[in-house]
């Protein structure tokens, strides 16, 4: 009959409405500023950046190679290259930035430059609490302000960061034992030079 | 004189707290002759403002509050002690806002369009019978005062979304106005009903005639006789739509087009509107409880220690509140399902309610055993009839099953 499925939308509405005061579980909504809800794994939005160890200077992962930099489609990241170099997380001496800053009024959270650092130098942050009353200076994030620990890294997004972990560790296992054989492959080559100068037939060294 | 004055004044307030009549005579006699009019004129008209003014700030927050516990949220909470002060904060904002005029609108009615809504709707207080001895104006044909002030609030709108100049608002205000040519008919005819038995146009006359009780306890308002329920309903439907609610909320459809005739408005004059379509609620939730509810009449002989005014205002804020629950309830019409509910369910029942009325006031003269009862039985079988086939006839022969998406699956 006409009019039956008001009648029973009322109904439930009016059972929501008693039900709400009486049922706390039904509230859905978290009263924010005194509760949070924890940030989910895959939440993020403003890039941040990786160091390694306590030292934020000594450990950030960034070489300021500028790839990050060309392919932000807003461009809103700056670079400029210092002029000493420091050892990265293998030991090779790198370029370090001097300058990197982040204008996060202008990064629309789309995570390329983070796809496309090839040194797992950049990472998208969960943190979301970022208003200021200026919308210019304070808006825009400079190298002290972007670097964060890898430990941060890990408590933010765990799955993520253990496997960047496990692949930089197996990099440099790979990259140690490499140097290792040519180390080898090279003392064994100057034992063999030097055994060829004493004898009249030389060998040839070993196929690396 | 100053002592005349403050005697008058408390006088005054005395009498209307406790319900008497004539409350202003004093102290406007206090005042001299040739300004004598006015005040009493303003004596009428500023509690008119203030108590539906603070009635609007009050509505806004309840329906926040009420709306949210239906879709179990809390509702605003953060002014005040239970968001008590949340009108208040809502009111400051719309007071600081930019007053934006578009740059190709028609600027004079742009700027007169809130006015001339709001002029009315608060005219249409006017005649309205707040209590036993607060009628600003005992009109001989007040109801036809009331419907022809308010029908005017359809130009308002229709200034609005015109002078704007801009798509959606045109698209609202024709939207508004075709939904409220549609629904005056019904809601006039449905309060039609009430003065052919009432035989008066008079608001004062129509509370009058519903009094008294049945069996010394349910009163004789009209909503308790089958014309007067399916009235009373009808009513309600319209005013509904009349006063742009939802479900009947097409005109400022936000997901269709922003705002309707309001997309063009902002800061001082869109409160403006805002306030507008509330007082225009208030007033014809009024109507209704007038027409119905028997007006300021308590509903228990032994309530009526109570002052009038509290009833009609008690009365008031129930439809209020239904209407906030229906609101939270129901969605959207579409324009033709909303058009086609008014001329193919609404009108006709409505007429079929005329006759009825009709039928009511002749068969009151029947007086054998049981005369009252079958009368009633004979008017409510009346009604139900043609209910539930025009039901039927509305719904169709379509079937309502769940919808399947032919590429969705
Ligand atoms: S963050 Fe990555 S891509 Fe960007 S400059 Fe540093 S190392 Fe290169
Ligand atoms: S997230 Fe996108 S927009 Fe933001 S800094 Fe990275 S590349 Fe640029």
């Amino acid at each position: 009959m006409l009019g039956e499925g008001i009648i029973k939308g009322m109904v439930e509405t009016a059972k929501n409405f008693v039900g709400s005061y009486h049922d706390p579980k039904r509230l859905t909504t978290v009263e924010y500023p005194e509760n949070k809800i924890p940030a989910k794994e895959n939440a993020r939005n403003f890039p941040f950046l990786v160091f390694d160890g306590v030292d934020a200077d000594k450990g950030l992962r960034c070489v300021a190679c500028q790839i990050c930099e060309k392919e932000c489609p807003p461009k809103c990241i700056y670079i400029i290259k210092d002029t000493v170099k420091k050892p990265d997380y293998m030991g090779k001496m790198q370029i370090q930035p001097k300058i990197f800053d982040i204008d996060i009024s202008v990064c629309m959270s789309c995570q390329i430059c983070v796809e496309v650092c090839p040194f797992e130098a950049i990472k998208m942050d969960t943190q979301f609490e970022l208003s200021t009353t200026d919308r210019f200076e304070n808006l825009l994030l400079n190298k002290r302000e972007l670097a964060k620990p890898n430990e941060y890294y890990h408590k933010i997004h765990p799955t993520e960061a253990t496997e960047v972990d496990e692949r930089l560790a197996a990099e440099k296992a790979k990259a140690e034992a490499k140097a290792k054989a040519d180390a080898e492959a090279k003392a064994k080559a100057t034992v063999a030079a030097a055994a060829a100068k004493a004898a009249p037939t030389p060998v040839p060294a070993p196929a690396k | 004189m100053i002592g005349e004055f403050f005697k008058g004044l408390f006088l005054m307030i005395w009498k209307v707290v406790t319900d008497q009549p004539d409350p202003k005579v004093e102290f406007v006699s206090v005042f001299p002759a040739t300004i004598q009019p006015i005040i009493s004129v303003l004596l009428s008209i500023v509690p008119i403002i203030m108590v539906f003014a603070s009635l609007f700030a009050l509505t806004t927050l309840l329906e926040r509050k009420g709306l949210g516990r239906i879709q179990n949220r809390l509702g605003p909470n953060r002014v005040g002690p239970f968001g008590l002060f949340q009108p208040v904060a809502d009111g400051l904002k719309m007071l600081t806002k930019e007053d934006i005029v578009p740059h190709s609108a028609d600027k004079l009615i742009h700027f007169l369009a809130p006015i001339v809504l709001l002029v009315p709707t608060l005219l249409a207080y006017a005649v309205l019978p707040f209590g036993q001895n607060m009628v600003p104006i005992d009109m001989d044909a007040g109801i036809l005062f009331f419907f022809a002030v308010g029908a005017s609030t359809e130009l308002s709108i229709f200034m609005a979304g015109w002078s704007s100049r801009n798509k959606y608002s045109l698209l609202g205000a024709m939207r508004a106005i075709a939904q409220m040519i549609s629904y005056e008919i019904p809601l006039i005819i449905s309060s039609v009903t009430v003065i052919m038995i009432a035989g008066s146009l008079s608001l004062v006359e129509i509370v009058d005639k519903q009094s008294g009780y049945h069996f010394g306890f349910l009163p004789h308002w009209n909503v308790f006789t089958p014309w007067g329920l399916a009235g009373f309903i009808i009513f309600l439907i319209a005013s509904l739509a009349e006063s742009n609610r939802s479900p009947f909320d097409i005109p400022e459809a936000e997901s269709e087009i922003i705002a309707g005739h309001l997309t063009e408005y902002s800061g001082f004059k869109y409160a403006l509107f805002f306030l507008a379509e509330y007082l225009g609620m208030f007033a014809v939730s009024g109507l209704a409880v007038t027409l119905f509810l028997g007006g300021w009449r308590a509903p228990l002989p032994f309530l009526e220690i109570v002052p009038s005014y509290i009833w009609f205002l008690l009365k008031l804020m129930g439809l209020v509140c239904l209407f906030i629950w229906i609101r939270g309830t129901l969605p959207r019409l579409r324009v033709d399902q909303l058009l086609n509910f008014a001329w193919k369910f609404m009108l006709p029942m409505s007429l079929i309610n005329l006759f009825v009325a009709a039928i009511w006031h002749f068969t009151s003269v029947w007086n054998f055993r049981g005369a009252g009862l079958g009368r009633w039985l004979l008017c409510a079988a009346m009604i139900a009839v043609p209910y539930v086939w025009l039901g039927r006839t509305l719904i169709g022969n379509k079937k309502i099953t769940h919808r399947t998406y032919r590429f969705a699956n």
